[in-house]
């Protein structure tokens, strides 16, 4: 009776997650009508600002991982190893962007930033691309630092940068070469979450004027009809690509294999 | 003036003192075992040499050089730990490599280099595996050879054989042993393992409570324990109390018995204090020329294979004898009173 009930619940979730995704799969395909073709498919693809939203969305993507890592993989060390017990406060601020809703930092930027500020952020392309990059980071943070962390758990950080420092090592080889390729897992799955977060976000850009791909997801999906749900199953294949990814790299790199046996 | 200078060391964590007062003179190519129990301050001593603790005061020196403000990767020393503390995202031969890499030492040098260190541990073959891929005593010898490769000028060793099961612990320290006399390499070993420490030092550090009660080789350590504390902490020893009856002429009372030493005693008469006397030392049967004897009763007697210990008492204290078994040996009888007979120069005696 259990086992039905069990069984019934998994069928309701499944149900939950599969059902919009293959009316999805079905209406993005059903462009032509009365057949299956994936004239949608090809629309978007040729659409040039597919093209060029989807370029900046992903170059911003991986801007924004390389500045998170730089940022929370020392951060994160530093804290295990040297002030072990500001970890709850340094969790806690981790955390604000989950509470603290992206208009109202965006908001608080272009107030901060504006070409009438002391340091005028928003007046020039670049330094708006700075901006947006930065407040992706801010939005990623949560979910870079508690991976990291977590990956930082798994190795014995003091003895380990102990034995660097004795042979002779400095801090940026401890972190670079040790603690670094050690947390590369965490690092990754870090890297795939903000990818994720980057690509689908939308409040920054738009506010921000950019031409990203969440404002131009939202503009085709309120002018178009079978675009925007082609364009949806795209976007969704690519994150589960990004995921094969992160774990086939897993796979590969030996020595994480310790850590499963 | 020697290699490895350790001056007034002190270290205090707050109201704690960790370590008081040590000092220590280390000669070239010379293997000091720091023995103790658990929270005696030798790994603390030990970190300070290696520059992971900043010693409160006093002063260290390595080659007639203060190294008290030099960062640990600036001292040149090897270290090995209870650990292992290899990096498990680099294969052994990359392991120990790493020093002399960040070194700046060239590929061909560092290569040539990790082969002769590999050899030399034994692990020739082994130099593509990951860390995982070995066992606790390869693991072990594989940071060896990594602490070993940049030719430090001082090896320190942190209890590198604790997480050891034994037949390897045994085997290994011999190797340890060997590779350090080969080296000639100034060597630290902390241990709380009094048969390692024994076994392998040049001289031993006896510490207790951040003190170090004794500094001696293994000989004079179990032979002449300075202090009850390092009498109770290596090997076996019997303790009995008794009070100086004349210190000039060496008369001790023991229970109701007069015991008369070789030589003066250096406490006041009347003063408690313990003769301690390993239980080999002592023997049933009446004393020869040197000895002194004391009439004793056996309590009992246990059969253990090649030795025979016996437990004696004379008035409430109890203590024990060590006898080699021998196809002649007649054991006494639980009750009887028997001679006991030792070289007077056996009996310490130990002040509170």
């Amino acid at each position: 009776m259990i086992k039905i009930w069990s069984w019934g619940v998994v069928i309701f979730g499944a149900m939950f997650f599969a059902l919009p995704l293959i009316g999805m799969a079905e209406f993005s395909l059903s462009m032509r009508r009365g057949v299956y073709s994936l004239d949608a498919y090809w629309v978007v693809l040729a659409d040039p600002n597919f093209q060029a939203t989807f370029g900046y969305s992903v170059i911003m993507a991986l801007a924004t991982i390389a500045f998170g890592v730089l940022l929370v993989v020392p951060t994160a060390y530093w804290v295990r190893l040297k002030i072990p017990a500001a970890r709850p406060w340094v969790e806690f601020i981790t955390l604000l962007p989950l509470v603290i809703p992206a208009i109202v930092i965006v908001f608080g930027y272009i107030r901060l930033y504006n070409t009438s500020s002391f340091l005028p952020m928003t007046g020039s392309v670049m330094g708006t691309n700075l901006l947006l990059m930065f407040g992706y980071a801010t939005l990623s943070l949560p979910y870079m630092y508690r991976s990291i962390d977590t990956g930082l758990r798994t190795i014995d950080v003091a003895t380990l940068t102990e034995a660097a420092q004795i042979l002779g090592a400095g801090w940026v080889t401890i972190i670079g070469r040790v603690i670094l390729p050690n947390v590369l897992a965490s690092v990754l799955s870090g890297a795939f979450l903000t990818f994720a977060i980057v690509i689908g976000e939308f409040t920054m850009a738009a506010l921000l004027d950019r031409p990203a791909f969440g404002p131009y997801m939202q503009i085709l999906g309120a002018n178009r009809a079978y675009e925007p749900a082609a364009l949806a199953v795209i976007a969704f294949g690519l994150t589960w690509a990004c995921m094969g990814l992160i774990g086939l790299v897993t796979l590969l790199s030996k020595h994480t294999q310790a850590a499963k046996r | 003036m020697a290699f490895l200078n350790l001056e007034n060391l002190e270290k205090s964590f707050g109201e704690t003192r960790v370590v008081r007062d040590f000092s220590l003179a280390v000669e070239q190519g010379e293997f000091v075992s720091f023995l103790g129990p658990s929270g005696c301050g030798k790994t603390t001593t030990l970190r300070m040499i290696a520059g992971f603790e900043t010693p409160t005061s006093g002063s260290i020196q390595i080659g007639g050089v203060d190294v008290v403000n030099t960062r640990p990767n600036q001292r040149n020393i090897g270290m090995v730990f209870q650990s292992y503390a290899l990096f498990p995202n680099l294969t052994v031969a990359q392991n120990v490599a790493f020093g002399l890499r960040v070194n700046g030492v060239d590929k061909a040098t560092s290569a040539a280099r990790v082969d002769e260190m590999l050899s030399m541990i034994g692990l020739g073959s082994l130099g593509a595996r990951y860390p995982f891929q070995l066992s606790g005593g390869q693991q072990q010898r594989v940071a060896l050879a990594r602490a070993l490769a940049p030719a430090p000028k001082v090896l320190l060793l942190d209890e590198p054989l604790s997480a050891l099961d034994a037949q390897i612990r045994v085997s290994l320290r011999a190797e340890i042993r060997a590779i350090q006399q080969k080296l000639n390499i100034t060597t630290i070993y902390v241990t709380h393992d009094q048969e390692e420490a024994l076994s392998m030092s040049d001289r031993i550090v006896v510490m207790h409570k951040g003190i170090a009660d004794q500094t001696g080789t293994p000989k004079e350590i179990y032979g002449r324990p300075a202090t009850r504390f390092v009498a109770s902490f290596i090997g076996t020893l019997n303790q009995l109390e008794a009070k100086v009856a004349d210190s000039q002429s060496g008369q001790i009372a023991l229970d109701d018995q007069i015991i008369t030493l070789d030589r003066p005693i250096g406490h006041a008469n009347g003063a408690t204090v313990a003769l301690a006397i390993r239980p080999q030392a002592l023997r049933i049967g009446a004393p020869v020329t040197g000895e002194v004897s004391m009439r004793a009763r056996v309590i009992e007697a246990h059969f253990l294979g090649a030795v025979v210990r016996l437990t004696l008492s004379v008035g409430y204290t109890q203590f024990s004898v060590d006898a080699f078994n021998r196809a002649d040996t007649n054991l006494p009888e639980a009750g009887t009173d028997v001679v006991v007979a030792v070289a007077a120069s056996d009996v310490l005696l130990l002040a509170d």
